[in-house]
This record gives C-alpha cells, structure tokens and sequence, in this order.
C-alpha cells in the first residue's frame, strides 16, 4: 500500500515540476487569444471567457509575419542544404579518403565550432560591407553555414570513420569513380545521419538571434526571431500581441520538434559522443 | 579534391576574420579610417578596467547556473526517470517527461526571454503575484531592474533553459549501463543512493565530461538571454563577455577593444575546447569507440 502512494506522489511530484517548467508556454498560449479587454479583466494568467483570433491576426499583419517567416524559410533551409553539402564532402574526404593530418583537421573544425562568433563577426561585418553584401540574406546563410559544417565535418568524419571498409573496397573494385562512391554508396546508407544534421543546422539557424542581428538591419529580409526581438521594443506594442507574437515565433519550432522529436533525440546523444 | 570546398570555406569565412579580429585587437579603431597599432595598451585597459571583470565575473555565475546546477539536476532527475518511473509507468510516460523538460531547449530564446519578463515583471508579474497572495508581499520587488537580483534572476531563467540538454544526454547514457551491475550492489546491501553514487556516475562519467564542458563553453558564450532581457542593465550588473564586446563594436564603436574581449574570451574557451578534445582521446583510448 505505501508502495502504491509512492509510486503516485512521485508521478505528481514529476508533474508538477513539468508544469513549472512549461508555465512560460501556457502564458504565452493564452494571452494570445485575449482581446485587450480580456487581458485587462482577467491578468495575465487566467484563462478569459473572451476568446478571439484577432490578435493573433493583427500581429500577423502589423509584423508581416509571412515575410519574416519565409526570410526564416530560405535562410534555414539553404543554410542546412549548403552546410550538410559541404560537411558530406569534407568528411567523405576525411572519414573514408586518406588525407594527411586528418586528427589535425578535425581539430582545427571542432575548435572552430566553439569559437565565439564575437571573435569574428565584426571583420565579417566590415568585409560583408565592402563586396555589397551587407544586409543581405546571402551573408547570414554564407556565415552560418561554415560554423554548421564544421561540426557537421567533425561529426560525419567519425561517423564514416565506422563506415563498412569491405563495402567501398569492392565498389572501388568494380571500377566506382569517387563521386560514384559518394553519392551511389556512401550517402543513401548515411541518410538517417546526415537527416539528423539536417533537422539540426535548420532548427539552430531558425533560432539563431545573434546573426541575423548583426548582417541584417532592413526591416524586410528580417528573421522572425529578430522582428520578434525588435518588436518588443516598439511602445504601441501590448502584452497581448507580444504574446500572440511570441506563439507565432514558437509554432513552427514545436510544429519540427513534434515532426523530429525522434531523430533530435537521436541526435542529441550522437553530437555528444560521438 | 573534396576537401577543397569546405577548406576554402572555412578559410573564408572563419580562419581569416578569427586573424583579423586578433590583428584588431592590437589597434585602435573606430570602425572607419586606419587602424592605430597601439600594442599591448587595450589588453592593459582591459585588466584595470572593472566592466571588463563584472562581465566575466558574470560569465561565472553563468557557469553555475548552466553547468553546476543543471548537470547535477539532470543526473538525479535521469536516474529517477530511468530507474524508478520507466519501471513502475513504462516507457511511453518516461519519455513523455523527457520530451517536457526538453522543451525550453527549442522555444527560440527570444520567446523564453519575453514569456520571464512576464514572470519577473515588478506589477504584475508571476513571482510577484505568487508573493503577494502567499502573504509575503514585502519580499516583491523588481527583480530585473535591482542590480542585486538582475543577475540571479537571469541564471534561474538559464537553469530552467538548460535542464533538458543534460536530462538527455544521461538517459542515453544510462541505456548502456548493465543492469546486472546495479543488482550485483543490492545483493552486496547497498541502497540505492550508495548504488547511484558508485556504480551510475561512474559509468556515465564520459557523458558528464562531455555535458560539463559543452556547457561551461555554452555558459561562456551567452549573449542573447542577456542582450533580450536587460541589455547588460541596470548600470553594469548584467555584463558579460559577448554583451560586453557587442557593446563596443556596434553600440560605442570602439572596436579595437571590443576585438581584445572577444580575443581573450576566445582564449578561454579554447583552453576548455582543447581540454574537451583530450578528454575524449583519452576516452576511446581506454574503452574503444563506440556509439
């Protein structure tokens, strides 16, 4: 019997640690559906009677989301394309081809995967001005994109390093060329890693603040976590559009997490021990 | 041959700024016109200069709150997860929290930062509120807008930012622990804390390295939870590193300076990468790769 209580006291007191842990998210959720009146009458954490959509809808417009959100699109999605591109080529190199110094390598990328972007951004910013491409999504994409493949080159190195040996020599046997042995062999039984980078590099640049921060100023080629910072601190902004705003920045982020949860999981422990 | 464009890249795009930037540090420089070669001065400024040791002083207590606590948090509440509720509830409940304490680890920060700025907010806010309606109203106060609790109140945010990441990692790592092992010590009478102190840490003590420094650099590179809850504010008491070198690159144009910060924080965080990188040679010296 007091095996039984335990065992249920346990599961609440789980419970609610949970729920304190994601009460952040059920303000933000609610206050999203409040009219001004609502909020006003019921505080922010008490569910309204007076639900609508239209706060929801005008932030949409006032921050026009739809902008930001395929700014976000096209940047996190060629960002991960470019990085999981050049990452499968300088591991396939690395990890399967025989190069000289390849420790000597991977170090050099994993050092440079901890480096703080303060410690480069600012000779990129002045570089990034001076060829015209300052304030451009190309920058974000173009800087982005080295920090991501260099921990993708550190991780598929060790992955391919573990990759079957019998196979690639008797597809060299049969007369493979390289890029034959890269694309027929090596990537179609690497998919499931290399879909975890993927789903990685697009949820990092998705959230990435710091970036966009510094290369893009025009209101137009805005990130949506960046038009989110920003929007804040505009003055005619209320809590409630700051909170639908914030629903619409964390939608498409659980929409992936639910989509993947399996693979980042996967993932997390992969980029930890590799 | 197929190394060649992820090199050019990476020479490109990082190697040559990294240079750069240190080169900058040497100077004087607002941005515009020719740098001055000024030596070793800003180095100098920097080590009598107290903002410069507020920041990291505050990077410190970063480190506390998103390596220390946290990693001792995800060990025990794996273990319980792991060993207790996955027994007794199965595996789809265990997994259901693990999912619910990685949460904070995908919202975009800027919503984590705006949803705390509601919970600290002095008027209504939900630490305030609670405060009051338990009777304890004296002890409500403006929790970012004090020097004294600006900073603690950021570190309990990255506690709860950061519980997760850890959380997972063990859960894996305590997956490829035998289990006979941990019967063998109840046979041999130990109770369960003495069976978690010297049989789980020890054999997940490759994860914890790992967890430890990844999060240390992690805690020392914090910029956005600082610059979206207080921009360094009130006064200084919020500083840190990145904040700190952001401010004078782009805010007071005084790069050659902002170059030297983030050229000794870089420093830093080299030492702890290289000590991370020994670590784990070391590790697949002694037990083989695997994973």
């Amino acid at each position: 019997m007091a095996e039984g209580v335990g065992k249920y006291f346990s599961l609440i007191a789980l419970s609610v640690l949970l729920l304190v842990m994601l009460f952040p998210l059920y303000m933000v959720t609610i206050n999203s559906f409040k009219t001004e009146e609502g909020y006003l009458a019921t505080g922010p954490f008490r569910l309204s009677t007076n639900l609508t959509l239209d706060t929801l809808k005008t932030t949409w417009k006032s921050t026009d989301y739809t902008t930001k959100f395929l700014n976000s699109m096209a940047i996190s999605l060629t960002t991960a394309l470019l990085a999981v591109g050049l990452s499968l080529f300088s591991a396939f190199a690395l990890g399967i081809g025989k190069v000289k110094g390849k420790v000597l390598f991977l170090v050099f990328f994993l050092i440079a995967v901890m480096l703080p972007s303060e410690s480069l951004v600012y000779p990129m910013y002045y570089f990034f001005k001076l060829v015209k491409l300052y304030d451009t999504r190309t920058s974000v994409v173009l800087f982005t994109a080295a920090f991501h493949a260099s921990f993708g080159t550190y991780l598929l190195a060790s992955a391919f390093s573990a990759f079957p040996r019998e196979l690639i020599e008797s597809a060299v046997i049969d007369g493979c060329s390289k890029l034959n042995l890269l694309f027929r062999v090596v990537v179609p039984i690497s998919m499931p890693t290399l879909s975890v980078l993927f789903v990685f590099f697009f949820i990092w640049t998705w959230n990435d603040l710091f970036t966009p921060l510094i290369f893009l100023i025009s209101n137009a080629k805005q990130t949506v976590p960046l038009a989110m910072a920003l929007a804040r601190a505009e003055h005619n902004v209320t809590i409630t559009l700051q909170s639908s705003a914030a629903l619409l920045g964390i939608l498409p982020c659980i929409i992936f997490f639910i989509l993947f949860q399996r693979t980042l999981t996967k993932g997390i422990t992969a980029g930890s021990i590799k | 041959v197929f190394l060649l464009p992820g090199v050019l890249w990476f020479l490109a795009l990082i190697v040559a700024p990294f240079l750069v930037n240190i080169a900058v540090s040497f100077t004087k420089w607002q941005g515009v016109g020719t740098p001055i070669w000024t030596g070793l001065a800003n180095y100098q400024k920097a080590l009598g200069d107290s903002t410069f040791w507020t920041s990291f002083r505050n990077n410190l207590s970063l480190i506390v709150a998103m390596t220390i606590i946290p990693t001792i948090i995800g060990l025990f509440l794996a273990a319980f997860l792991f060993d207790y509720i996955s027994k007794k509830f199965g595996a789809g409940v265990t997994s259901f929290f693990r999912a619910g304490f990685y949460v904070p680890q995908v919202i975009p920060i800027v919503v984590t930062a705006i949803a705390w700025r509601w919970i600290l907010q002095p008027d209504w806010g939900a630490v305030n509120t609670l405060l009051r309606a338990v009777g304890l109203g004296s002890l409500a106060h403006n929790w970012l807008g004090d020097p004294a609790t600006a900073m603690p109140s950021i570190m309990t945010m990255m506690v709860w930012f950061q519980i997760g990441y850890p959380l997972v990692i063990f859960m894996a790592a305590l997956q490829r622990v035998d289990p006979e092992l941990h019967e063998a010590a109840a046979l041999d009478g130990a109770s369960w804390l003495q069976s978690f102190a010297y049989v789980t840490i020890h054999l997940i003590r490759p994860e914890i390295y790992v967890v430890i420094l990844t999060t240390m650099i992690h805690a020392l590179k914090v910029f956005p939870p600082v610059w979206l809850m207080t921009r360094g504010g009130p006064g200084t008491a919020t500083y840190v590193a990145s904040y700190f070198s952001f401010r004078n690159f782009f805010e007071i144009s005084n790069v050659g300076y902002g170059a030297t910060i983030a050229t000794i924080l870089t420093v830093i965080i080299v030492l702890i990468t290289i000590v991370y990188i020994r670590v784990q040679i070391q590790q697949q010296r002694e037990e083989g790769p695997y994973g």
